[in-house]
């Protein structure tokens, strides 16, 4: 008899690569910090606290920028700021990405159309050429201007995913037996196609979310992002441009911060997979 | 109000191209009927028009009456009513006709659930745990306490095609719709559902529309059948009739290649 029970796998035994928790480790290492500076900070960031662009010392681990304030102190509200900007960024994304992606899916052949194109166009925009329309649209650089810029243009990205998944699943026969069994769209949204588009999705936002690092650091390198008194990692990196021959330390500190993070999420991120799909966790 | 299903002259065009044309059928309760025919015959668009599911860009013309109401030219919003309490469907392939992230016992359940709702019943959570492992052990499923916390690509073939019937009879149709159900399985696993599927709608009293190109299977299936062939009905009749006196020659093919296969086997035993 061929209808014998399989074995069945152990129940949700998940899988957790080394490379994931590398990733989570710094993501949490990341997170830890910028939670700690709410409360606390080695020094005043505003503060001059050594001398001009002063080597890394054990005073000042990072040394100092060159105004004489502690660069380790920067970077570490450096890190609150970059996952502020990529938990913002990844929010707005999520929000009016998955929902015009689902629109498109559902949509008839032709909505679908101009919605798709929309979507190629938005995508071909630069991030810094949306976010520098949107900082002249509204009163100048800010926090918040980034974080809406570095969402919208993520958000297109997560629409075009949504839409190409979720279409894929709705023409999953279960789908159709779900529609003859009477269950409303909405319904089918909620039943299949969100929990079967949901763990490629959380790995898009994973990556998103270093995507939005990078970005705000340009926008910040720039001039676009978080005027001066937030210490934005790219901010640093631009002021230590200057000084790169004579103190390079500048540099290399908010550097390290930004790659760590970046590497960090990338890594979760490619883990996330196989904790988020039950079909995957088995060995 | 007798015919669960009434079919009259249905055609159904794609861009100007027909593909199904002048089809007319009918099921009562407690009837079983064959619809046959070769691949791209235009079997499961007139099950699917049948529901009132065709894919986008098709127009149905004719009529098609389930359970007494106009299917074709009526609102989604009034067929959603009919599906899931008129009729319920089970696919080809048992694989993609279950949704590969959930639980196979949470999707009987979430049907149990919405036809209770819509009989106004109300089911507290352990009467749908108990409907659930009462449909389980309907199909014959083995251990439904172990499977029903299974995902489908934990599950055989043979035990997925079990789980989508149960939750075809969750939805107690009137109607069966089954689009070749036993195709992606293997010869025993194919009779052992068959004998399920015939059981089931004796019991019920359900009339049943068997989609197959397998003439044995339909032969052990149903009661009368339909023969398409390139979206127009080429024969109708009882099994009997239409498989011991074909007249069509594409059905006077299809009886006599099963009739040489037979023989072929029988000459090896
Ligand atoms: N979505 C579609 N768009 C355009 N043409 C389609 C579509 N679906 C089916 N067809 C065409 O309609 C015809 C009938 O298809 P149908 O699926 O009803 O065949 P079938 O008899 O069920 O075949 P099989 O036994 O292989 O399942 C085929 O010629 C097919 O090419
Ligand atoms: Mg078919």
């Amino acid at each position: 008899m061929t209808d014998a029970a399989p074995a069945l796998a152990p129940p949700a035994s998940r899988r957790l690569t080394p490379a994931f928790l590398v990733g989570a480790a710094l993501v949490g290492l990341h997170v830890a910090v910028g939670l700690l500076t709410l409360v606390w900070t080695p020094y005043d960031p505003a503060a001059m606290t050594g001398g001009r662009l002063a080597p890394p010392s054990l005073l000042h681990w990072a040394g100092t920028d060159r105004l004489g304030r502690d660069l380790f102190t920067e970077i570490m509200i450096g890190a609150r700021i970059a996952l502020a900007v990529g938990s913002g960024a990844v929010a707005i994304a999520a929000a009016i990405g998955v929902t015009v992606g689902l629109l498109a899916a559902f949509a008839s052949r032709a909505v679908d159309d101009v919605l798709a194109a929309t979507l190629d166009i938005l995508i071909a925009f630069p991030t810094l050429l949306l976010a520098m329309l949107i900082v002249a649209a509204g009163d100048g650089a800010n926090l918040g201007t980034a974080i809406l810029a570095i969402g919208i243009a993520a958000s297109a990205i997560v629409a075009r995913l949504t839409r190409i998944l979720a279409r894929r699943v709705l023409a999953m026969d279960y789908i159709t037996a779900a529609r003859v069994s009477g269950t409303s769209w909405l319904g089918i949204v909620r039943i299949h196609v969100l929990p079967n588009i949901w763990p490629t999705l959380i790995v898009n936002f994973a990556l998103q979310f270093g995507l939005a690092v990078i970005a705000e650091a340009s926008l910040s390198y720039l001039g676009l992002g978080a005027p001066p008194p937030n210490a934005s990692w790219g901010r640093l990196l631009q002021e230590a441009q200057a000084t790169v021959y004579t103190a390079p330390f500048g540099a290399i500190a908010p550097g390290i911060a930004l790659v760590s993070l970046v590497i960090g999420l990338n890594l979760f991120a490619d883990g996330l997979r196989d904790v988020a799909d039950p079909t995957r966790r088995r060995r | 109000m007798g015919d669960l299903l009434t079919i009259d002259d249905l055609s159904i065009r794609h861009a100007g191209r027909p593909l199904v044309s002048g089809v007319s059928l009918s099921v009562t309760a407690g009837e079983r009927l064959g619809l046959i025919g070769e691949s791209g015959s235009g079997k499961s668009l007139t099950a699917l028009a049948a529901i009132g599911l065709l894919p986008e860009g098709m127009t149905a013309s004719g009529s098609v009456r389930l359970a007494g109401r106009e299917v074709i030219g009526a609102a989604d919003r009034d067929v959603v009513g009919l599906r899931g309490t008129a009729v319920a469907t089970i696919f080809q392939e048992p694989l993609t006709a279950l949704d590969p992230l959930m639980r196979i016992g949470d999707q009987i359940a979430e049907v149990a659930r919405r036809r209770a709702r819509r009989d106004g019943r109300s089911l507290s959570r352990a009467g749908v745990a108990a409907e659930v492992t009462a449909l389980m052990a309907r199909v014959a499923l083995p251990d439904p306490a172990r499977l029903s916390r299974a995902y489908p690509h934990e599950m055989s073939g043979g035990q997925r095609q079990r789980a989508a019937i149960a939750m075809a009879l969750a939805c107690r149709p009137r109607l069966l719709i089954a689009d070749e159900p036993t195709t992606a399985l293997d010869v025993t696993t194919q009779a052992e559902v068959l004998k399920l599927l015939e059981t089931l709608v004796r019991e019920e009293n359900m009339g049943l529309l068997f989609i197959s190109h397998d003439l044995p299977v339909v032969g052990a299936a149903v009661d009368r059948v339909v023969v398409l062939r390139a979206g127009e009905m080429v024969e109708e009749g009882t099994v009997a009739e239409v498989f011991g006196r074909p007249r069509h020659p594409y059905t006077i093919g299809l009886v006599e290649a099963a009739r040489a296969f037979d023989r072929a086997i029988g000459a090896a035993l």
